[in-house]
């Protein structure tokens, strides 16, 4: 399954600043096809920023990030369009449209990209929902009346809709009851094992780590710290590391892995 | 092929479309009927496989299925084989089913187990003269019901207003003998927000408004000979009523937006209930000060209107109509102080109730982004239309008056 190859994303010396404040310098960092991906790293250390300028949100201020082998900022708007077509984005709070219901947020792209009519589009939508793990009246309810929880499932369908090879996912069970979070583990696994579906995951549910990640990275000084299978990244010599894996939640969840 | 080449073959499809659609086919064996899946069973092709499917839908079910020639294989495929097949029978068919992989069967089974209903579309009515008939007398009740509804908001509407109204006067009365509790530094900035920015559009507005009405009387009173009234129309129609309507027009649109839209995404944002959780009074904290600084400014831009606008109407006058500036100057000296106080005694009143209107809608907003937009609209157009029905009230009190 991690057959290397080529890697579908490259990032090359990235460096983000904000005014004075410098976020990364100099990351390093790449993503195989059918890899499952967890960042990791302290508040502030700029993951959410990372994935900001993955999917070309954020232009860097220097240094390259390659996406399918190209670079997003270099490329004309339609080209741009096609590779965006093929990443699904869960956002951290959500980012449903909320003036549409939760069928028609996900039969959107399906619609305007797949070309579906009404009708078809709101029937994969009613598939992709389920798939979530939301009942089919959810469905016809706006983004305003969901719970948290909901609205993550809803904005995971949404990333599903057009079938996606780069799963894009924001604290994805942040907010999720540990119920919720185990099925969203097994789904994420059930998806990359049909699909090959590659993950970039930003997390700190542990228990998602240990289930579902291949490999882990640590952000951390401006950089990823380190990046590898989860054992290697938690025998790395780093206070921060040691008490992110090694801490009580930590082995709680490592034994809760094994036992599995 | 593997799962990976698999899904880049899908990649391209997606891209160039270029794969021919997935093909289902029913054949007679010793096994019984054997359904045989075979192509490219993604969304590109999605019309065109749903139409196959369709058509097998009448078909007996089968009794093995045959996945040898399935090429590709996504969620929009598995959903329409998984419709087709049911749950049970897909559960147990896959297993034995040649050319499936592990991987595949699990997206097959995870979407077949996903429970979708299909929402039954309603019947087409029949069109006959007694449906019609119906139809027309359903508009009708319709119709009705919406007025109804209509007149039932506007009275809430009214009643949620002067509720409104209450409860800011009593926190006003509440806070002021406590100077501890004045947001000084809150309402010196809605000052400069709401008053000082407002300054260029409000004087540039009204200067040409001013000369507009100048044209006006000229052209008008140029019939009686008498177009040295010009300058009388300009400065009582100005200090009486265009001076403090205009800028409250003005700032209807401009400030009682804005306070609509900033407590309407501080409330879609939680924080209006992160306030009120601390112990602290959203009306003293946000809107006091905002409705405060609206009475503030809406005088001081009043009198910089009336100014604008004499100034407009006295540049048409001297530059077009050769009127002497100190003419100008003299009739202007003449209109008593009481026209010029009966406008700016409207613009306290004003000023409270666009700032009422503009908080309350802001307070009454959704969650949603077209909530949000829906009562910034609506705020404009009620603070606009109070404006302008109590000015018009006014003109009958003063007039009968005399003032």
């Amino acid at each position: 399954m991690n057959a290397r190859g080529e890697p579908i994303i490259e990032v090359r010396g990235l460096v983000n600043r904000f005014g004075d404040h410098v976020v990364h310098d100099g990351l390093d960092l790449e993503l195989y096809r059918g890899e499952i991906l967890g960042v990791v790293g302290g508040s502030g250390t700029g993951k959410s920023v990372l994935l900001r300028s993955i999917i070309g949100l954020q232009r860097p201020a220097a240094g390259t990030v390659r996406l399918f082998g190209e670079d997003l900022h270099a490329l004309p708007p339609h080209q741009r369009a096609r590779l965006e077509r093929r990443c699904g984005v869960l956002f951290q709070n959500g980012a449903l449209f909320s003036s549409l219901t939760v069928i028609e947020n996900i039969a959107l792209p399906l619609i305007e990209h797949a070309g579906l009519s009404r009708a078809d589009a709101e029937y994969l939508a009613g598939v992709k929902l389920a798939l979530a793990g939301l009942p089919a009246e959810a469905g016809d309810r706006y983004p305003s009346e969901l719970s948290g929880g909901m609205i993550k499932r809803a904005a995971l369908a949404r990333a599903l809709a057009l079938d996606p090879a780069l799963l894009f996912l924001d604290e994805p069970t942040a907010g999720l009851d540990p119920i919720s979070a185990a099925a969203f583990d097994q789904l994420l696994l059930t998806l990359r094992a049909a699909f090959g579906l590659t993950v970039f995951m930003v997390t700190h549910d542990l228990d998602t780590l240990y289930t579902t990640c291949d490999r882990v990275a640590v952000l951390s000084r401006k950089r990823v710290l380190v990046a590898g299978p989860l054992d290697t990244v938690a025998a790395t010599d780093d206070a921060w590391v040691q008490e992110y894996f090694h801490g009580p939640r930590g082995r709680a969840a490592q034994s809760a892995a094994r036992s599995t | 092929m593997t799962v990976n080449g698999g899904r880049s073959a899908s990649a391209e499809a997606n891209a160039t479309a270029a794969t021919s659609p997935g093909r289902l086919s029913l054949e007679r064996t010793e096994r019984g009927l054997v359904l045989a899946v075979s192509g490219h069973w993604t969304l590109p092709h999605f019309a065109a496989l749903r139409r196959a499917v369709d058509q097998l839908k009448q078909e007996p079910p089968p009794a093995a299925l045959d996945f040898a020639g399935l090429a590709d294989l996504d969620t929009a495929g598995a959903a329409l084989l998984a419709a087709l097949l049911g749950r049970e029978r897909l559960r147990a068919l896959s297993t034995t089913a040649p050319g499936l992989s592990g991987e595949r069967r699990a997206l097959l089974l995870a979407v077949g187990e996903a429970p979708t209903e299909t929402a039954a579309r309603p019947a087409r009515r029949e069109n006959t003269i007694i449906e019609l008939l119906a139809r027309i007398g359903r508009a009708i009740i319709e119709l009705l019901a919406r007025i109804g509804r209509a007149m039932e908001t506007v009275w809430r509407q009214i009643v949620t207003l002067l509720g409104f109204m209450g409860l800011v006067l009593a926190t006003l009365l509440r806070t002021l003998p406590r100077p501890r509790r004045w947001r000084l530094t809150s309402l010196v900035s809605q000052i400069e927000q709401t008053g000082l920015n407002a300054v260029p559009i409000v004087a540039l507005l009204t200067f040409m408004v001013g000369a507009v009405v100048a044209f006006l009387g000229a052209t008008v009173l140029n019939n009686f000979g008498a177009s040295i009234y010009t300058v009388d129309l300009v400065a009582y129609s100005f200090m009486r009523e265009f001076g403090v309507l205009l800028t409250a027009i003005m700032l209807a649109g401009r400030t009682a937006s804005a306070f609509t839209a900033q407590l309407g995404s501080m409330k879609a944002n939680q924080e209006l209930d992160a306030l009120r959780v601390q112990g602290l009074d959203p009306i003293e904290m946000l809107v006091l000060p905002r409705i405060l600084a609206l009475m503030i400014t809406l005088p001081m831009l009043t009198f910089l209107a009336v100014l604008c606008g004499l100034i407009g109407g006295g540049a048409v006058a001297v530059l077009s109509l050769d009127i002497p500036t100190t003419r100008f100057f003299d009739i202007v000296s003449e209109v008593p102080l009481r026209h010029y106080l009966v406008g700016l005694s409207k613009a306290p009143f004003f000023a409270f109730l666009i700032g009422l209107i503009g908080c309350l809608e802001g307070f009454k907003a959704g969650a949603s982004a077209e909530s949000v937009g829906n009562h910034t609209t609506s705020s404009v157009v009620q603070s606009i239309f109070v404006v302008i029905l109590l000015d018009a009230l006014a003109a009958m009190f003063f007039m009968e008056m005399g003032w």
